[in-house]
C-alpha cells in the first residue's frame, strides 16, 4: 500500500473511531451520525494530505509537524462550526484531532511504500 | 688490539636492520613496520610508481621454507579473487631482490575489531557485524572459505569501513561457483591444502575454530566452519570477551542474540545456521525489531519488542485515548 493509501485508511478509520466518541457526551449524542460522517471525512482529508507529504518528504518529524498542522487545522475548521445546541467545543475536537494528526503522520512516514515512479527511478 | 664492544640497543638495531626486507631496484620504499605474524612482517611501504602507500607482507627470511613463500603467493592470489569493499584488496605479488616472497596490499588505517569495538554502541557493533558477514558471504559466493575468522582480523578503518585481513589459509571449495578457472583452481587448491597441512598441524584460532576443523578433516570444513566463526566474533562483540568452547552464551539483555550466537556456534555443523547471510539476517531482525529465526520468543517477550519497535506509535495511541478519557471526565463534570 502506498503512502497516500495508507493514509487516506487509517485517517478515515480513526476518523470513524473519533466521532463515535461523541456517543459518550449525552448532550451530542442525538447527533452522532452527522459527527461520525465529519468526523470521517476530516480523517479522510487529513490522510491523504499527510500521506501526499509522506510521499516528497521523507522525515519523521517533519511527518510529526504536517500531520499535528493538519489535524489542527481541519478540527479547528470543524470546531469553529457552532453545534446543533449552539456551542463550540473547540478543546474536545481540536485535541483529540491533533492527536490523530500526530498519528496519520507517524505512521505514513514510518510505514507505506514510496510510488513506484519514485521508488523505481534510477540516476542516469 | 682491543676487545670490540658492542651495545645490546645497538645489537638490537643492527638485528632489526638485518632483518629487514632488501627492497633494493624494487618499486617499494620502506617507512616502518606494521605488525607481525607467525611467517610474515606487515610494513608500512611507499610504491614508487603509483605513488601510494601500501602494506607490504614480506616473508620474515630469504631461506624460508618454499611452502611459506608459496602460501604467501596463494593468499595473494586468493585475495585477488575477491573484490569487495569489505576485503582488503591486493596490488601486487612475488618475490624481492633478496629473495624474499611479498605481497602488497592496500594499507587500512584504522584499528582492529577488538580495539575498535570497545569505543562502540551494541547496535554499532552489531551494524560493523553485519559488514563482516556481508564481505564473507561474498567470498562463499566465489567458493572461498576464509578458515581464520576472528576479530583480530578485521580492521575498522577511520571512516568506518570495515575490512576482512589475513586470507593465508583461505580454501577454495570445488563445489561453489568461483571465478578460478576449473583446473587451475582443482591444482592451486591441491597445493595450498598439501602444503598447509603437510606437518599435520591443525590451523586457525583455537577459539573460534569450529570442530570439524581442530579435528582436521579439511573435507568436513565448508562455510559453516565460517559461520562458527562469525558466531565467536558476535559473541566477542556482546561480551567483550573471546568465547569459549562448550560454554552456555550468556548477554545482558538479549535472550535473542544469546539464541543466535549458540546457533552460529553449534558443534554440529548442521545445527548452524547454513549460510553467513543467515546469520546476517536473523542480526538484521533483530536491529529491526522482528523476531529471529534462532529465538521462540514468549508472549511477554513479544510484547515487548513489539512495543519498543513501535513505541512512537504506542505512545500516540495512548496519548489519544488518555485525552479522550480526559475529556470525557470532565464532560461529566
Amino acid at each position: 500500500m502506498n503512502k497516500a493509501w495508507m493514509g487516506l485508511v487509517l485517517g478515515g478509520i480513526l476518523g470513524i473511531f473519533d466521532g463515535l466518541t461523541a456517543w459518550f457526551t449525552p448532550a451530542v449524542r442525538p447527533f452522532i451520525v452527522g459527527i461520525v460522517i465529519g468526523s470521517t471525512f476530516k480523517g479522510l482529508i487529513a490522510g491523504v494530505l499527510t500521506g501526499w507529504f509522506a510521499r516528497r518528504v521523507n522525515s519523521l518529524a517533519w511527518g510529526l509537524a504536517f500531520g499535528l498542522g493538519i489535524g489542527l487545522l481541519l478540527a479547528y475548521l470543524v470546531a469553529a462550526m457552532p453545534s446543533a445546541t449552539g456551542e463550540h467545543y473547540y478543546w474536545q475536537i481540536m485535541l483529540p484531532g491533533a492527536i490523530v494528526g500526530l498519528i496519520v503522520g507517524y505512521a505514513t512516514q514510518r510505514f507505506g511504500q514510496q510510488s513506484a515512479d519514485r521508488s523505481s527511478r534510477q540516476p542516469a | 688490539m682491543s676487545p670490540l664492544f658492542i651495545s645490546d640497543a645497538e645489537l638490537d638495531r643492527l638485528r632489526r636492520s638485518a632483518a629487514e626486507p632488501d627492497l633494493a631496484g624494487s618499486r617499494y620504499e620502506l617507512r616502518g613496520q606494521l605488525g607481525r605474524g607467525g611467517m610474515a612482517t606487515v610494513y608500512r611501504a611507499w610504491d614508487a610508481v603509483l605513488d601510494r602507500e601500501v602494506a607490504l607482507k614480506v616473508l620474515d627470511l630469504p631461506e624460508a621454507d618454499p611452502a611459506l613463500a608459496a602460501r604467501l603467493l596463494r593468499e595473494a592470489r586468493v585475495l585477488a579473487q575477491l573484490e569487495h569493499p569489505g576485503i582488503v584488496p591486493v596490488h601486487d605479488a612475488g618475490e624481492l631482490p633478496d629473495g624474499r616472497a611479498y605481497c602488497a596490499m592496500k594499507r587500512v588505517e584504522g584499528s582492529r575489531l577488538d580495539d575498535a569495538a570497545r569505543e562502540l554502541t551494541r547496535t554499532e557493533r552489531l551494524r560493523l557485524f553485519l559488514r563482516i558477514c556481508d564481505a564473507v558471504a561474498f567470498a562463499h559466493s566465489r567458493g572461498i572459505l576464509h578458515r581464520d575468522l576472528k576479530p583480530e582480523n578485521v580492521m575498522v578503518g577511520s571512516f568506518g569501513e570495515v575490512l576482512v585481513l589475513d586470507w593465508g589459509l583461505a580454501r577454495i571449495v570445488a563445489d561453489l561457483p568461483a571465478p578460478v578457472p576449473g583446473n587451475a583452481r582443482d591444482e592451486l587448491e591441491e597445493r595450498n591444502e598439501r602444503e598447509l597441512t603437510r606437518h599435520g598441524a591443525v590451523l586457525g584460532t583455537p577459539a573460534y575454530m569450529p570442530p570439524e576443523q581442530s579435528s582436521g578433516v579439511v573435507s568436513a570444513v565448508d562455510q559453516r566452519s565460517d559461520v562458527f566463526a562469525l558466531g565467536g566474533i558476535l559473541q566477542f562483540l556482546l561480551t567483550d570477551a573471546p568465547p569459549s568452547a562448550g560454554a552456555e552464551v550468556r548477554i545482558d539483555g538479549s535472550k535473542a542474540l544469546a539464541a543466535a550466537c549458540s546457533k552460529a556456534r553449534a558443534l554440529s555443523p548442521d545445527e548452524r545456521y547454513p549460510s553467513a547471510r543467515e546469520l546476517a539476517g536473523d542480526i538484521e531482525r533483530f536491529l529491526d525489531g522482528r523476531p529471529l529465526t534462532a529465538y521462540r520468543e514468549s508472549l511477554f517477550e513479544r510484547g515487548a519488542r513489539l512495543f519498543e519497535r513501535y513505541q512512537t506509535a504506542t505512545l500516540l495511541v495512548l496519548a489519544y485515548l488518555f485525552v479522550r478519557t480526559l475529556l470525557l471526565l470532565f464532560a461529566r463534570q
